[in-house]
């Protein structure tokens, strides 16, 4: 039976809050479903204790769940929009990321906070940011960006279990997209990226939504005769290195996509990490496909005309096969 | 109403009151002679809040406090040696060096942390006291914090959330009269903290926070209430910051006649006074405070002689131990 991202999110969450009775789901409307339906029902079968709605007040609830993560619960935070991070930054840069570190391993948080992100119909530009580039640059938390529901399962189940704080990303443009989750499913662990695709002669590296568009790039390319070998991060801090270096030592060329801006973004610290880890392996320029430096607009043309997609990453791939 | 204290618990808490004076002393002689990385800031003058308040509560309370918090560290329980040297970056330190001054944790005493950033754990401490609801303990979490904080919005909404979900969290405001060198007069129009309460629906006082009776009576009355399940209770304690902001701070915003008038707020000199006249000897009182002396210079040397910490284990204690096996497959 196949299930949408949102419902597989709902059962990953219901079922971490049957198995473990710290967990707790906080946010605004989590109660009521949230405001894309994820923990539809779970108040009414968990309790209002479990499922908790808060006040518009994310600078509180991020600090309510990390203090509550230090004296033995498992908070699930949900933070309705990554733009809406903003307000919540003190306590995740400042708190929640350095307590284990401040306090000599004292103290850990053992917290998830799930937020979503990324362009679609029209958000406009305090809905649709991808931030993620902002949560990489600190050390101490961990950043999870799914690209598909099964993904997404096995991600957040892990994310749970795992002690330390995650920012944990879901694409908006993924919600709706459906897919069966295998009777058994293995937990991918947190830190390790996964090989979609198998290829040979290039390395395209993309996380959540783009790692889409990836695979529909690779699939066009590989009848003009390009193998592409698709690379999903799923884990965005810390970086699996060993296994973009391994694709890298490969295919001797790479294209990283992603729907971030390119100023500062993601890609930049792999294309660095590449040239001085990996410079004799290259065969070609790293090269990125992101978001020109501009807010995402309203208007459906012009969102359109900014956000990069499958077009950018053919264009891409041709550029380095050369 | 709390039982009020016998003799021999007022003699306690004003040995209490001298450690933490005598431990800020040597915090600041150290910090002159260069000893102290950083730049502590002293609870000097507010010792009767730290000590009052953390009378009533037990190992297991959590406690968190602000930029200023080695007092009620103190004052929790923590061991002055491992305190001390924490805060001059040693080895033996609470955090192993990792903290400081402004991010002391003693986690097996319930002293869940310092804030360097004002107001930003207030949340922390709510979230302390919604674990312990959900674990149906009479375990309460009480935080400091000085009326510098009441200007950040998260103080406002961790007061909203506190009362909307019944938490057991004694909010502590020591009002010191400035928030770094601003006077309060210049930072709020609001005269009192404790105004502040109202609003959400929490009940709150204002006592005289340099009397350690008054302290330890409305704190005793608030936490006995808190462990009842009544909810949160906004205790503001007017007090007087005898010290400048930071150590070095050479206070050009206070007056000479403010200066000179300071001596006469001292907690522990209206203590000593309120002791004798309930009948305590001079001597014995003088002899409690000789001991404080002698325990924290000694703690004070003991820090001292801990090595630093070693710097090949500057990377541990970023990530759990399963992320790190992640990790461990990454290049360095």
């Amino acid at each position: 039976m196949s299930q949408t991202f949102i419902e597989i999110l709902r059962r990953a969450l219901d079922e971490e809050l049957g198995r473990d009775p710290a967990v707790h789901l906080l946010g605004e409307d989590v109660a009521a479903g949230g405001a894309f339906g994820v923990t539809t029902g779970l108040a009414q079968k968990y309790g209002a204790q479990r499922v908790r709605n808060t006040p518009i007040s994310e600078a509180a609830i991020t600090g309510l769940a990390t203090g509550a993560a230090l004296c033995g619960l498992r908070p699930v935070l949900e933070i309705m929009f990554i733009d809406f991070a903003t307000l919540a930054l003190d306590c995740l840069v400042n708190q929640s990321a350095k307590y284990r570190y401040m306090s000599g391993g004292q103290l850990a948080v053992p917290m998830v906070v799930r937020t979503q992100a990324g362009a679609a119909g029209g958000a406009a530009a305090q809905h649709s940011q991808s931030l993620e580039a902002w949560f990489i640059h600190i050390p101490g938390l961990i950043v999870v960006a799914p690209s598909s529901p099964v993904e997404a399962y096995g991600l957040l189940k892990s994310a749970v279990r795992l002690g330390d704080p995650v920012l944990f990303i879901e694409h908006k443009r993924l919600y709706s997209l459906k897919e069966a989750l295998p009777l058994d499913v293995e937990l991918p662990p947190i830190g390790r990226a996964r090989v979609a695709r198998v290829g040979t002669d290039v390395t395209l590296i993309a996380y959540s939504a783009m790692v889409r568009n990836a695979l529909e790039a690779a699939d066009e390319l590989s009848r003009s005769g390009l193998s592409v070998e698709v690379l999903d991060l799923r884990t965005l801090s810390p970086l699996d290195m060993a296994t973009i270096a391994a694709s890298v030592s490969k295919t001797h060329r790479v294209v990283i996509a992603h729907e971030a801006v390119e100023n500062g973004g993601l890609g930049a610290e792999i294309s660095a990490r590449i040239g001085s880890d990996l410079f004799d392996e290259l065969d070609a320029p790293v090269m990125r496909v992101a978001c020109p430096f501009a807010p995402i607009p309203f208007a459906p043309g012009l969102e359109q005309a900014l956000l990069p997609g499958t077009a950018n990453i053919v264009r891409a791939l041709h550029g380095v096969a050369g | 109403m709390t039982e009020p204290a016998a003799m021999a618990d007022w003699k306690r808490m004003y040995r209490a009151m001298w450690r933490i004076r005598i431990f800020e002393g040597q915090v600041q002689r150290l910090a002159a002679a260069g000893e102290v990385p950083g730049f502590p800031h002293l609870s000097t003058g507010q010792e009767a809040v730290a000590v009052g308040v953390c009378a009533h509560l037990t190992r297991e309370d959590a406690l968190f406090t602000s930029h200023r918090g080695h007092g009620h560290t103190l004052a929790k329980g923590s061991d002055v040696q491992a305190a001390f040297a924490e805060i001059i970056g040693r080895d033996g330190g609470l955090c192993r060096g990792r903290g400081g001054s402004m991010h002391l944790v003693d986690a097996a005493n319930g002293m869940l942390g310092a804030t360097g950033v004002v107001a930003g754990n207030l949340p922390l401490a709510a979230g302390a006291a919604w674990a312990f609801q959900t674990q149906g303990s009479t375990t309460i979490s009480a935080v400091f914090f000085g009326d510098g904080a009441t200007g950040a919005g998260v103080f406002h909404e961790t007061l909203n959330l506190a009362v909307l979900w019944k938490l057991p969290i004694l909010f502590v405001c020591e009002n010191n009269g400035y928030a770094e060198f601003t006077s309060r007069e210049e930072h709020s129009n609001v005269k009192h903290v404790s105004a502040f309460a109202a609003p959400y629906g929490m009940p709150a006082s204002t006592i005289d926070g340099n009397d350690l009776f008054a302290v330890h009576a409305a704190a005793g009355d608030a936490i006995a209430a808190l462990r009842r399940g009544s909810g949160p209770y906004l205790l503001e304690c007017m007090t007087y910051r005898m010290a400048g902001h930071f150590v070095g701070d050479a206070q050009r915003y206070r007056s000479k006649e403010e200066l000179t008038a300071i001596k006469e707020k001292c907690p522990i000199e209206r203590l000593k006074r309120r002791l004798l006249e309930g009948g305590a000897q001079e001597s014995e009182l003088d002899a409690l405070g000789e001991e404080a002396r002698q325990e924290v210079l000694q703690a004070v040397e003991r820090a001292r002689a801990s090595p630093p910490p070693d710097p090949a284990t500057v990377l541990e204690y970023v990530y759990s131990a399963p992320a790190l096996a992640a990790l461990s497959r990454v290049k360095p």
